[in-house]
C-alpha cells in the first residue's frame, strides 16, 4: 500500500497543478522543480487549463496487473494548450472515433484499484473529447 | 590513454522459454561456455545485467548469487539495471574496469528469466521501466509507448502501416540461420499484414517476444591472454552511454531518439570512426518502430525514410545480410528473442561471432567492425559499443 505516495501527488493528479519557471516562463507539467529549458529552479505553482488535443493514441489490449477490468482502454499523449504533453487515458469516448488532433479536456476518474484486500483506489486525470456533457 | 580491452570469451544459451532452468542455472550455463572459450582465464570481477529478477523471480542481489552459484565466491560482483539496456550497461562496466586496470579479467553476464510469471504480472513488471507516477499509473505499457510512437510516425510522415513489415521480415530471415534463436523461420509479408494487434497500430510482428536466456563475455587486455589463444581477437574500440527523459511525454519531439545520436557519436569518437565506417549494426529492434527511429537518429536515414532501407525491391534490402548495412544479423530481438537484461550481452556475443568469422550460415564476408546498441525504454537509456577485429 502506497497511500503517502499517492497523497503527495494529489494536486497534480486531481487538479493538473504544474509549475512555471520564474526565469524563462516555461510551463511545466508534470512538476519537476528544475526547469528543463534553462536549468533554473522552478517551484512556482501554475494551474493548467486542462484543455488540449490528442498528439497520439493507442488501445491497450494486454493490460498490466491492476488495469484488467478496464481493458481494452485507450491511452493518449495529450498536447496541452499551454505546451507540455501528458500521458493520459481517454475516457467517455462513446461512438466517437478519436483522431490525432481531436480536442480534449481533463476529467477526474478512477485510474486503478490495487489488487489486495484493502483495495486502494487511485483517482486522477483522464481526458475526454470536448463537447460532451457531464457524465 | 586507456588500454585496449579485448573479448577473450563468449557464451550463450538458446533463447526460449526455459521452463526447466532457473535464473542461476541459465547464468552458469552461459558463464561456463565463456570460460571454456577464454582458455581458463579467471575473472576478478563479475558484472550482471538483469532487469526483472526482483519482480518476477523475487530475487535481487544477483552479483553475490551468481558469483556463489558459479564457483566464484570471493570475487567482486555487482548488478547493473538500465531496463532493456541492462546487459549492455554490464558490458560497459566490464569495459571500464578492465580499461582502467582496476581488474585484469572481467566477467559480464546478462541473464533474464521472465517465464517465471505470465500475463498481467509480466506486463506490470515491464511497465516499471516507464515513469511510474506519470506513465505507468495511466496503464501505459512499453508496447503502448511503441504504439504511440508508431501512430505518430505514420501520421507525420504519411507512411503505410505495411511499411514496417520490412523489419520483422529481415529479422526472421536472419533468425533462420541462428541455432540459438527463438524463431528460426522466415516469414512472408502476408503474415505481417494479417497479424493480430497488441496495441494498435502495433501488431505481434512489430514486437519482439519476451524470453529467457543468458549470455556471457570475458574481457581482458591483450597482454594477459593465454598463449596460443585460438580465436581472432575482437577489441572494444568504443563504449558509451547516454540518457534521455524517462517519460516519452517530456521530450520536445518524441520521434527524435536524441540519446541514440549522442551515444553513437560518443562511441564512434572514441573508436575514431564515423558511423558510416561500420560493416553491420546490431540495433535494438524490440519494436519495428524503434528500428526505424534508431536508424534515423543515427543518421543512416532521413526522418520518415528508414523503413525504405528494409524493403526488398529489385535488389536485397540495404539492411539484409546482402545489403550495405546489415542489421540484426542473428535475428535481432525480433527473431532471436528478447531476453530483457541479457539482450545487450547477446548482441556483443553475436557481433563477436561475426567478427571472428564463426557466424555459420549468417556469416558476413569478413566484417571488420560492428556497431551494437541496446535501449532502455524508448531510448531513455542508450548503451553503444564499437567492436573491431584486431588483425
Ligand atoms: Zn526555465
Amino acid at each position: 500500500m502506497e497511500i503517502s505516495r499517492h497523497w503527495r501527488l494529489r494536486k497534480q493528479r486531481y487538479g493538473l497543478m504544474g509549475e512555471i519557471c520564474p526565469h524563462c516562463e516555461a510551463k511545466l507539467f508534470p512538476p519537476r522543480d528544475i526547469c528543463p529549458e534553462c536549468g533554473g529552479e522552478a517551484k512556482t505553482l501554475y494551474q493548467f487549463s486542462g484543455k488540449g488535443e490528442v498528439y497520439s493514441y493507442t488501445t491497450i489490449y494486454e493490460p498490466p496487473a491492476g488495469y484488467e477490468e478496464n481493458a481494452p482502454y485507450t491511452v493518449a499523449l495529450v498536447k496541452l494548450d499551454e505546451g507540455p504533453i501528458v500521458t493520459a487515458q481517454l475516457t467517455d469516448l462513446g461512438e466517437e472515433q478519436v483522431q490525432i488532433g481531436t480536442p480534449v479536456e481533463m476529467v477526474t476518474r478512477r485510474l486503478r484499484q490495487d489488487g489486495d484486500e484493502r483495495g486502494m483506489i487511485i483517482y486522477g486525470y483522464k481526458f475526454r473529447p470536448v463537447g460532451l456533457g457531464p457524465h | 590513454m586507456s588500454s585496449d580491452v579485448v573479448i577473450a570469451g563468449i557464451g550463450q544459451t538458446p533463447v526460449e522459454e526455459h521452463w526447466k532452468s532457473s535464473l542461476r542455472e541459465l547464468a552458469l550455463s552461459a558463464i561456463q561456455a565463456a570460460e571454456a572459450d577464454a582458455g581458463g582465464l579467471r575473472p576478478q570481477v563479475l558484472f550482471v545485467g538483469n532487469m526483472l529478477a526482483p519482480q518476477l523471480s523475487r530475487q535481487a542481489h544477483l552479483g553475490a548469487l551468481i558469483a556463489d552459484f558459479c564457483g566464484l565466491v570471493g570475487i567482486e560482483a555487482f548488478t547493473l539495471e538500465a531496463s532493456g539496456a541492462s546487459g549492455a550497461a554490464a558490458l560497459r562496466a566490464g569495459y571500464m574496469a578492465v580499461a582502467s586496470e582496476q581488474a585484469d579479467v572481467a566477467l559480464v553476464v546478462g541473464v533474464e528469466k521472465s517465464s517465471d510469471m505470465v500475463g498481467a504480472a509480466v506486463d506490470e513488471a515491464l511497465a516499471t521501466a516507464g515513469d511510474s507516477d506519470h506513465e505507468s499509473v495511466q496503464g501505459l505499457t512499453p508496447s503502448g509507448q511503441a504504439a504511440l510512437l508508431m501512430r505518430r510516425y505514420i501520421y507525420e510522415y504519411d507512411v503505410e502501416r505495411a511499411a514496417f513489415a520490412g523489419f520483422p521480415l529481415i529479422a526472421h530471415a536472419n533468425g533462420a540461420g541462428n541455432p540459438n534463436a527463438m524463431y528460426r523461420k522466415a516469414i512472408k509479408p502476408e503474415l505481417y499484414a494479417n497479424a493480430s494487434l497488441i496495441s494498435d497500430p502495433l501488431n505481434i510482428f512489430d514486437a519482439a517476444p519476451a524470453a529467457d536466456g543468458a549470455a556471457a563475455l570475458i574481457l581482458t587486455r591483450p597482454g594477459l591472454l593465454p598463449p596460443n589463444f585460438p580465436n581472432r581477437l575482437v577489441r572494444i574500440a568504443g563504449s558509451s552511454m547516454a540518457t534521455d527523459t524517462l517519460a516519452l511525454h517530456d521530450r520536445p519531439n518524441p520521434l527524435d531518439f536524441k540519446a541514440i545520436r549522442q551515444s553513437i557519436e560518443r562511441a564512434c569518437e572514441k573508436a575514431r570512426i564515423t558511423p558510416l565506417q561500420v560493416d553491420f549494426f546490431e540495433l535494438f529492434d524490440a519494436y519495428s518502430i524503434y528500428a526505424a527511429l534508431t536508424l534515423e537518429a543515427a543518421g543512416y536515414a532521413e526522418r520518415g525514410q528508414a523503413w525504405k532501407l528494409a524493403q526488398n525491391d529489385a535488389a536485397p534490402a540495404a539492411l539484409s545480410l546482402q545489403g550495405a548495412l546489415p542489421i540484426s544479423t542473428m535475428g535481432g530481438l525480433k527473431a532471436r528473442g528478447n531476453p530483457g537484461g541479457a539482450t545487450g550481452v547477446y548482441q556483443a556475443v553475436e557481433a563477436a561471432l561475426q567478427l571472428r568469422c564463426q557466424a555459420g550460415a549468417n556469416q558476413l564476408p569478413n566484417p571488420r567492425r560492428a556497431l551494437i546498441q541496446a535501449l532502455g525504454g524508448p531510448a531513455a537509456s542508450v548503451v553503444t559499443h564499437v567492436l573491431e577485429a584486431m588483425d
